[in-house]
């Protein structure tokens, strides 16, 4: 009987089969042949950095760049770029225009077919594609396979889409660049990884995706690798998310010690192998944790993120806002089975989420570099990702995670697009004035009035007015936190002494100063860019101007998903109410993979009465325009004097200025002990000493001794020869005569 | 009779090797490592006549082995004395390490 039913359930066909979705494998491939061709394109006539001699660096301080740039300025309209690099169209940026987005723009197309057959079918169990064993060891059983379900659908859909708008609009920020297929490369490559990372039917190939956009984030942070401070910053990205790296493959050892598989659905189906609540799924748990924290820019491993921003802007909108960062949730989402298991480590998750929300939120306010706020802004908004993820609310963290990738997308667009405006002016006046430095804009809206129009729309989404989709997202996260504190799993739980209930009490209050902080932080920063007086300089507002439509192109499209976003998942509160259509869809949709673990979290916790709801949101509402109000009133734009005359802050303000200090501690407490301890333990007495000297040189030098001694034997005296000769036959003759 | 005849080679044997031990003259260390030889051969006749004849093969082979031995060690040493002058071994020592 059993059997028979085991042979009937193997041999069932999956809705999925013999549909589009069985050309899944052709997501990543696509990605992959344009990481190919593009890569072939930038080795003709590639640009080896400022020792090529033909490439003189555009570098304003240098004399030699001052020349180039005078004979640049005959053919060349203006120079986009983050900073003063090189201005040198590519050979074959024609074809690299093409293919870059191209192949990601048909991964989309793809994408969007399968998730047509996907809504159509609606599985209740993962499709599985099994391509080759990549790794038959022992028991250990590892394919290269695919698994598409919901979640992995979301985030495809997210990766291609976003990812092929900010593809279209690096051709008009990179167009001038002579990095220009080498930079479009990394980028399909990323695309590559990243599909890979959400595809993988398993831990190792979803480790691998993992790896794959760590090396990729590596390379595009460090794209103009030729100022010293891009390539540290990449860097730094790398070398910190090595640690989180060690905390996910222990995880992963760990799984494979205790239950012996590392495939999603084994892993399902035995996490309650593991225990309720036991120590063990505790520690899984928070080392796969410790992966999400350095991929996802959390606090103890958030310090890469802000550096990273020495990328091209596109790629900090697409890697490290849109899709890479986001890795981490997308892990915990997709590891619900595990960390439902766990109150405490969904606490941890939750905690780590709250503080690296306000903490972040809180540089955000005294930054000057438009860049390094959204940086912030992305790391506070992660916060909130984990929030949800972290309380249970699986469904609200990836909502989050979509909305957040369009209104985030759209603010590093955007400020590439002022960025670029900026640059193309300071370029043409040789002015050595830094691009990104809110400081030398103010008053942009009057030059660039598309790309203020829609950032002052994605600003109003992340601040969390409705009814644009951060308010929807973020408030659902809100929603579910305070939901949690009364008679679920995690509310009975407690962490590090502290009741439960009362810790999410407290996230819930976090969360919400966190809003306020976001909406003034961002308000500040739309009105020292777009509002005031014009502080970039006289000469160069002639230059001042908006970018072309294949730039503004993506913005419109991402400001149309910002504002729209919202009804992927319409709370019930609103659906009662309003007349908007079905409400849930998102949840609904995701709700066969990460359901039954978010049941297992919620537990007894009732349903918060409509009333309360709504004054919840009511709050929320009312905070997000409480933020923006005080900024409006509070920051006066033409009181700001340019970066030049700026004064330093002094007191708190200098130190939040300063983030706090951390980076310079960690330099202390960290970096220089490791240092010191490099160069003088493990250099001169480990390496120079113990390796070279002793093992080394000490090996040779004792051949040496025992060849003198055998050397002194051979006398040359036939005599001794002899004379030992007889000895040595009385001897063996005695020994084996008296034995 | 088969110990007394080992007791005489035995003897010519150690006269040899007593030869070549204190002797510095190659010629004359050279003689008494052909006396060993003729020790030896002796032992393989005295043996020969209680153990049957393959004793008395090998006595044949050494004897044509010394006999060759002779004429190349000859030639050493005569090379030796056209080169330094001597054939006292202690002045020899070229191939000392």
């Amino acid at each position: 009987m059993l059997l028979q039913a085991v042979a009937s359930a193997s041999a069932q066909v999956h809705p999925l089969s013999g549909t589009i979705a069985e050309w899944v494998w052709l997501l990543p491939v696509l990605p992959l042949i344009g990481f190919v061709s593009n890569g072939l394109l930038s080795l003709n006539s590639a640009h080896f950095g400022p020792a090529d001699p033909g490439m003189a660096d555009h570098h304003p301080h240098s004399p030699a760049a001052a020349e180039a740039a005078v004979v640049a300025h005959g053919e060349e309209s203006g120079a986009p770029g983050d900073n003063h690099h090189a201005v040198k169209r590519h050979r074959w940026a024609g074809v690299t225009s093409i293919i870059g987005p191209g192949v990601v723009i048909l991964a989309f197309g793809l994408a969007v077919a399968i998730w047509q057959a996907m809504v159509s079918a609606n599985p209740e169990a993962p499709f599985i594609q099994r391509y080759f064993s990549w790794m038959p060891v022992g028991d250990l059983q590892i394919d290269a396979a695919i698994q598409l379900d919901q979640l992995s659908m979301v985030m495809v859909l997210v990766i291609t889409g976003v990812g092929a708008l900010i593809h279209i609009f690096s051709v008009g920020y990179m167009r001038d660049d002579p990095g220009y297929p080498r930079y479009f490369s990394y980028l399909n490559l990323f695309v590559f990884f990243m599909l890979v990372l959400v595809l993988g039917s398993n831990y190792p190939v979803l480790f691998v995706g993992w790896e794959g956009v760590g090396l990729c984030s590596y390379l595009l942070i460090g794209f103009w690798f030729s100022d010293k401070v891009n390539a540290d910053a990449g860097k730094k990205a790398f070398i910190v998310n090595r640690i989180g790296d060690f905390g996910f493959m222990v995880a992963m050892f760990m799984l494979f010690a205790n239950i012996g598989v590392l495939d999603f659905v084994g892993v399902n189906a035995r996490a309650l192998d593991l225990g309720v609540g036991s120590a063990l799924v505790t520690t899984i748990c928070l080392f796969m944790f410790l992966g999400c924290t350095g991929k996802s820019a959390q606090i103890p491993l958030y310090i890469w993120l802000p550096d990273a921003m020495a990328g091209p802007t596109p790629v900090s909108a697409l890697i490290h806002a849109a899709t890479m960062v986001t890795a981490g949730v997308y892990l915990i989402a997709r590891s619900a089975a595990l960390f439902s298991l766990s109150p405490v480590a969904s606490l941890t998750v939750a905690v780590i989420g709250a503080l690296t929300a306000i903490f972040a939120a809180t540089i955000g306010l005294k930054q000057w570099d438009i860049k390094k706020v959204l940086a912030y802004s992305t790391i506070s908004q992660l916060g909130y990702m984990f929030i949800g993820v972290g309380v249970g609310a699986y469904v609200s963290g990836m909502f989050h995670l979509v909305t957040h990738a369009f209104f985030k997308a759209l603010l590093f667009l955007g400020s590439g697009s002022v960025i670029q405006a900026m640059h193309t002016a300071y370029h043409a006046t040789h002015n050595t004035e830094d691009a990104q430095d809110m400081r030398n804009m103010g008053g942009l809206r009057r030059y660039l009035p598309v790309t203020f129009v829609l950032m002052w729309i994605a600003t109003l989404a992340i601040s969390g007015i409705p009814p644009l989709s951060g308010f929807f997202s973020k408030d659902e996260i809100l929603g579910s936190v305070f939901a949690r504190a009364h008679g679920s799993a995690l509310a009975s739980a407690s962490w590090l002494g502290i009741p439960g209930g009362t810790l999410l009490y407290l996230i819930y209050g976090i969360g919400l100063a966190a809003a306020l902080l976001t909406a003034v932080y961002m308000t500040r920063m739309m009105l020292y860019t777009f509002h005031g007086p014009t502080r970039t300089g006289t000469e160069e507002e002639k230059y001042l101007g908006e970018a072309p439509w294949v730039m503004t192109g993506p913005l419109v499209i991402l400001g149309i998903l910002t504002v729209a976003g919202g009804w992927l998942n319409l709370p019930k509160v609103v659906t009662d109410r309003v007349p908007l259509g079905p409400g849930e869809l998102f949840g609904h949709f995701l709700d066969p993979v990460v359901g039954s673990a978010t049941t297992r979290i919620v537990g007894g916790a009732a349903e918060v009465p409509a009333a309360t709801e709504e004054a919840l949101i009511g709050l929320a509402v009312l905070i997000a325009v409480t933020g923006i109000v005080f900024a409006v009133l509070r920051l006066k734009p033409a009181n700001v004097p340019p970066r030049r005359d700026a004064i330093p802050e002094t007191g708190f303000e200098g130190v939040v200025a300063h983030k706090y200090y951390v980076d310079e501690a960690l330099e202390r407490t960290v970096v220089e002990p490791t240092y010191v301890v490099s160069r003088s333990f493990l250099w001169r007495f480990i390496d120079n000493g113990l390796i070279d000297g002793l093992f080394v040189n000490g090996s040779a030098a004792l051949a040496r001794a025992f060849g003198w001694i055998g050397s002194r034997l051979q006398t040359g005296n036939t005599g001794i020869y002899a004379w030992s000769l007889v000895v040595g036959v009385l001897l063996l003759l005695g020994a084996f005569t008296l034995r | 009779m088969l110990a007394e005849s080992l007791a005489l080679t035995a003897a010519l044997f150690i006269i040899g090797v007593i030869g070549v031990l204190v002797h510095r003259n190659a010629i004359i260390i050279f003689m008494c490592v052909e006396l060993m030889l003729t020790a030896v051969n002796l032992t393989f006749v005295a043996f020969s006549r209680f153990y049957g004849t393959a004793g008395q093969v090998f006595v044949v082979f050494v004897m044509t082995v010394s006999a060759a031995e002779a004429a190349v060690g000859l030639a050493i040493i005569i090379a030796i004395f056209r080169h330094r002058q001597t054939i006292n071994l202690q002045d020899i020592n070229l191939l000392r390490g």
